[in-house]
């Protein structure tokens, strides 16, 4: 096996800024994208992840010159969410240079647009976001439900049944978090993210909670992630990920060097 | 001052390609993203990219009218393909139940399958997606201060088999070893994306813009 799992730093933009806000409240100013995202190539990311939580829909151009910046000089994969919700909006950010593109919402409200997504541009740049939610008692067998705007409502929709849909509508991965854990620094729901990547045969991004780096470590050993995305612990030079590859290497999980 | 063309049938993201190829290219070098065949072929080097089905990418190359000049530059100067653009080189793909492709080498390209395992029996995802080593097979230009076995980013659920083992100059490991580079005389062609692969993607590309196309 010489596949690497891979690290992907998480950046939230709002309106052209990079942003950490911890359970959506106090948000936090981290920066100039390209400046983020140059550091954390020279870093040794693997990827790299923009979310656009711009508010208005008016400013989302701006997202679009933000990924035009970052892909002039930064070579590796980007991968663009938030507001994905046409075709047209797909266009306009591969041409901006991203390679792939996270839908959520609109995957939900249309599971039929990841389709039409998928064979208009390919499934290799058609991430499914997905935020699930545990719904079952404490001792009872894990059971997690699909939730959207931020983990508040629930469709009633069973988290494995929608992953194995998505990969059969054509989602070349799948962005999994827990929003049980997001924001909470105690690690991934690696009981969820094992389920999930057990029932789909494309790879899982492992998302929500990292706090430290054996949560990362276990996001692939317990969780049988295929890659880790974290946010805060790399924003605020908690950690570099030059330290969590090695730190991961160290426990025999395949990295890519730096 | 030296054209590099690469070719837009419009099949994925090429501004990457693009880019990058701006980042290593000589400041007075024009790098010219084109769907003009007489533009390909006035080209001094060519690159050609590709993303998604074997089935959509054979029928643009045929409506943008861009199959002999493809086929003539992959013959006559630097040329380098990447990621698709390597797969419908071959004469055949199993995609979209069975594609015939440009059939600039014999061979075929191959699914890796539902039930893809590693040798110890463990699942392998599909597509094969992420950093993967690239072992060099033999001596080339474009591997200039490309380490052995170096990285590279891919992103495929399909993989080449040539039918001639002298194309091969370089495989990768994913439950087993497949071709991931074919080169022949002016022709250099890469399954995985220098153009995604940071700084060994290029160096890579660095190597291409500057070839005589001699192997």
């Amino acid at each position: 096996m010489t596949l690497a799992k891979r690290i992907i730093p998480c950046l939230d933009v709002d309106n052209g800024r990079v942003v950490k806000g911890v359970k959506f409240v106090e948000i936090r100013d981290a920066g100039d994208p390209v400046e983020n995202a140059r550091r954390y190539n020279q870093e040794g990311a693997d990827e790299l992840t923009f979310l656009d939580i711009t508010a208005s829909s008016d400013d989302r151009e701006t997202m679009v010159h933000v990924v035009e910046d970052v892909a002039r000089e930064v070579f590796i994969p980007l991968t663009v969410g938030g507001g994905i919700r046409e075709l047209a909006d797909i266009r306009r950010m591969l041409n901006a240079g991203a390679d792939k593109v996270s839908i959520n919402t609109a995957a939900v409200f249309n599971p039929e647009f990841v389709a039409a997504a998928a064979d208009k541009f390919g499934s290799q740049c058609i991430v499914v976001a997905v935020d699930a939610k545990r719904v079952s008692a404490e001792h009872e067998a894990g059971r997690w439900e699909i939730f959207t705007h931020g983990g508040r409502k629930p469709t009633g929709i069973d988290a494995l049944d929608w992953v194995r849909k998505m990969d059969a509508f054509g989602a070349g991965e799948i962005l999994l978090t827990s929003m049980d854990r997001d924001g909470t620094k105690i690690g991934f729901d690696n009981e969820l993210t094992a389920e999930v990547s057990a029932a789909v045969r494309v790879p899982v991004i492992a998302s929500g909670g990292v706090g430290n780096l054996q949560h990362l470590v276990d996001g692939i050993l317990q969780g049988k992630a295929d890659a880790v995305l974290a946010a805060s612990i790399f924003h605020f030079g908690e950690y570099r990920i030059s330290e969590a590859k090695a730190f991961m290497q160290a426990q025999g999980i395949e990295m890519r060097d730096v | 001052m030296q054209t590099i063309a690469v070719v837009d049938y419009g099949m994925g993201n090429l501004r990457s390609v693009v880019n990058a190829l701006q980042v290593v290219a000589q400041s007075h070098d024009r790098v010219l993203l084109t769907s003009d065949p007489q533009q390909v072929l006035a080209a001094d080097r060519v690159v050609f990219p590709g993303q998604g089905a074997a089935g959509d990418c054979m029928r643009a190359i045929d409506e943008y009218g861009l199959r002999e000049a493809i086929v003539a530059a992959a013959k006559d100067r630097p040329f380098l393909g990447i990621c698709m653009g390597m797969q419908v080189l071959i004469e055949h793909s199993e995609e979209n139940e069975g594609t015939q492709c440009l059939g600039v080498f014999k061979g075929r390209v191959k699914y890796f399958g539902d039930d893809h395992q590693d040798h110890s029996g463990v699942r392998l995802k599909v597509p094969h997606m992420g950093w993967n080593r690239v072992k060099q097979t033999r001596e080339h230009p474009l591997w200039h201060d490309v380490t052995d076995d170096s990285r590279f980013y891919f992103v495929h659920s399909y993989y080449l088999e040539a039918e001639d083992p002298q194309l091969v100059a370089g495989i990768t490991d994913y439950g087993f070893s497949f071709t991931s580079v074919i080169a022949k005389d002016n022709l250099f062609a890469l399954q995985c994306h220098p153009e995604k692969s940071a700084d060994t993607g290029l160096q890579l590309l660095r190597n291409f813009v500057n070839w005589d196309g001699q192997p």
